[in-house]
């Protein structure tokens, strides 16, 4: 690598082959705080609401939570775009997958989809995805795909900038089998404190709960320190 | 294959790293906004076109058409927008004929991502997309990456922080067409007086539902240039006076000798 990091630091040092990590300058960050757990009676995502570009914030209000099937949603952290074009894509083969097996799609097969496309094209993509999702078979389920793009199947699990401030938190908090109340009050106390500390994440906090009735979205607003108004839609 | 060569960005890359300047871009630092109100929608730009520090256009136009109800606002390279859009309200214009619906902002806007997504960011369009269809009015930010927003209000370009300063101060929902025409126009302006890649003029384009889309050229000229007088002679009265007093030559003549030149008196003697 070449030392500098001004209009040359894109070259190598044969001064042909381009440095791709400084071709994505400029890009659509989301420096983000998500989470995904389970609960007794399904899964619950929340996430804050910051997209930023570099020092600007692009939009107060994100939608980070991204349905990709009826009861299998996505947590997106990384590239704006290249976690749009991933959901996006994802949410093409699962509608193929249920057309042509005349079922829903399981939140395993989600995950493994967006494992083939993140691992496969991981020197291209900067995304740190959490999927969760319902399924009557299965109950409900957290997977996350870091950056690498392995998977591993979680009870709960936390990303983006904000998640490393909250680790503690999550790991003092955590109980298995919480009833929908508990559990939304432990993913909004996380976030809330992952919003306060982390500069990359702020806004509002949404949440969906994912249980056999279907989602379910909430909204949390900074006005009211993050407790109302609660259920939307 | 198909698709760009990018062996020339290689190249200029090389050159570059060897101290010789890069190849530049006529970019349209820009302010772009839309503004969406009760019955439609609203997108407004500046008119300036920048080349480095030199203004390469004084009067460019940034609202691109791709349907009749679907518009976009460009910011970032000007080949770039003018090309992707229309591209784009080509492909849009070819899938209405084939499905026999009108087009939707939600499918201008997925072809947009898709295909600067695919270009990663090379193409340096940043888009506003507008429009009103059947599933409702649909407002959008398309970025040259690939990422999209879905806002009531946004605004793109260098001029964008000027222009959403007064969008967060005095936005309001449920906003008629007036007032979103004056609000966009308005925030335009912050762009235009506040920021150096944006001037010269605003241009606005209203899509309302059941009515025939508005391109206002030029709605607002605040930087009109004054009639040039091309003349340096000051008109009589020009400066003011307290009070007039008028010296006839025979009350000369009690101060100074006065002598009658005679022959072309604007030719100056060179021999006595």
């Amino acid at each position: 690598m070449v030392a500098s990091h001004g209009l040359t630091g894109m070259l190598g040092e044969d001064g042909i082959h381009v440095d791709m990590n400084h071709l994505k300058s400029g890009e659509v960050n989301l420096g983000t705080s998500i989470m995904a757990i389970n609960f007794k009676d399904g899964v619950i995502l929340g996430a804050d609401s910051r997209t930023t570009t570099g020092a600007y914030i692009a939009n107060r209000v994100t939608d980070k939570l991204t349905q990709v099937h009826d009861t299998i949603w996505c947590c997106r952290s990384g590239s704006a775009a290249d976690t749009q074009a991933v959901a996006d894509i994802v949410s093409y083969h699962l509608n193929m997958y249920s057309i042509v097996n005349n079922e829903a799609p399981s939140t395993q097969v989600a995950a493994a989809l967006f494992q083939e496309l993140c691992y496969e094209n991981k020197d291209m993509l900067s995304a740190g995805i959490i999927i969760a999702g319902y399924d009557p078979r299965h109950g409900g389920q957290v997977y996350s795909i870091p950056l690498g793009g392995s998977l591993h199947k979680q009870s709960y699990s936390i990303g983006g900038s904000g998640s490393t401030y909250i680790y503690g938190y999550c790991d003092a908090n955590w109980r298995e089998n919480m009833t929908e109340e508990e559990g939304i009050k432990f993913v909004r106390g996380a976030l809330r404190e992952a919003i306060k500390w982390d500069g990359s994440s702020g806004g509002v906090i949404r949440l969906v709960v994912l249980t056999a009735n279907g989602a379910q979205r909430h909204l949390y607003l900074p006005d009211t320190d993050y407790t109302g108004p609660g259920v939307t839609r | 294959m198909t698709g760009f060569d990018f062996s020339n960005y290689n190249r200029n890359a090389a050159l570059q790293a060897r101290g010789a300047p890069g190849p530049k871009a006529t970019s349209t630092g820009t302010t772009i906004v839309g503004c969406i109100f009760d019955n439609g929608v609203v997108i407004a730009a500046d008119t300036r076109a920048t080349s480095g520090p030199i203004v390469a256009d004084k009067n460019c136009e940034k609202l691109h058409y791709i349907a009749p109800k679907i518009w976009c606002a460009g910011a970032g390279t000007a080949a770039d927008t003018e090309f992707t859009t229309a591209l784009i309200s080509s492909n849009i214009e070819l899938h209405s004929l084939s499905t026999g619906r009108p087009p939707r902002v939600i499918t201008c806007m997925t072809m947009l991502k898709q295909h600067l997504f695919r270009y990663q960011g090379h193409i340096g369009a940043y888009l506003v997309v507008a429009g009103v269809d059947p599933t409702g009015t649909g407002l959008y930010t398309v970025h040259a990456h690939g990422s999209t927003d879905k806002l009531p209000y946004v605004t793109m370009g260098s001029g964008s922080l000027a222009a959403m300063s007064v969008f967060e101060s005095t936005w309001k929902p449920n906003l008629n067409k007036e007032e979103a025409i004056a609000l966009a126009s308005e925030a335009i302006k912050a762009g235009i007086f506040n920021d150096l890649g944006s001037g010269s003029n605003v241009d606005v384009c209203v899509i309302e539902k059941d009515k025939p889309t508005q391109l206002l050229r030029n709605y607002m000229t605040p930087n009109d240039r004054g009639q040039k007088e091309r003349d340096y002679r000051f008109a009589k009265g020009t400066t003011a006076y307290l009070n007039e007093r008028v010296f006839s030559k025979e009350d000369l003549r009690k101060y100074v000798t006065v002598e009658e030149i005679s022959g072309d008196p604007n030719l100056m003697e060179v021999d006595p």
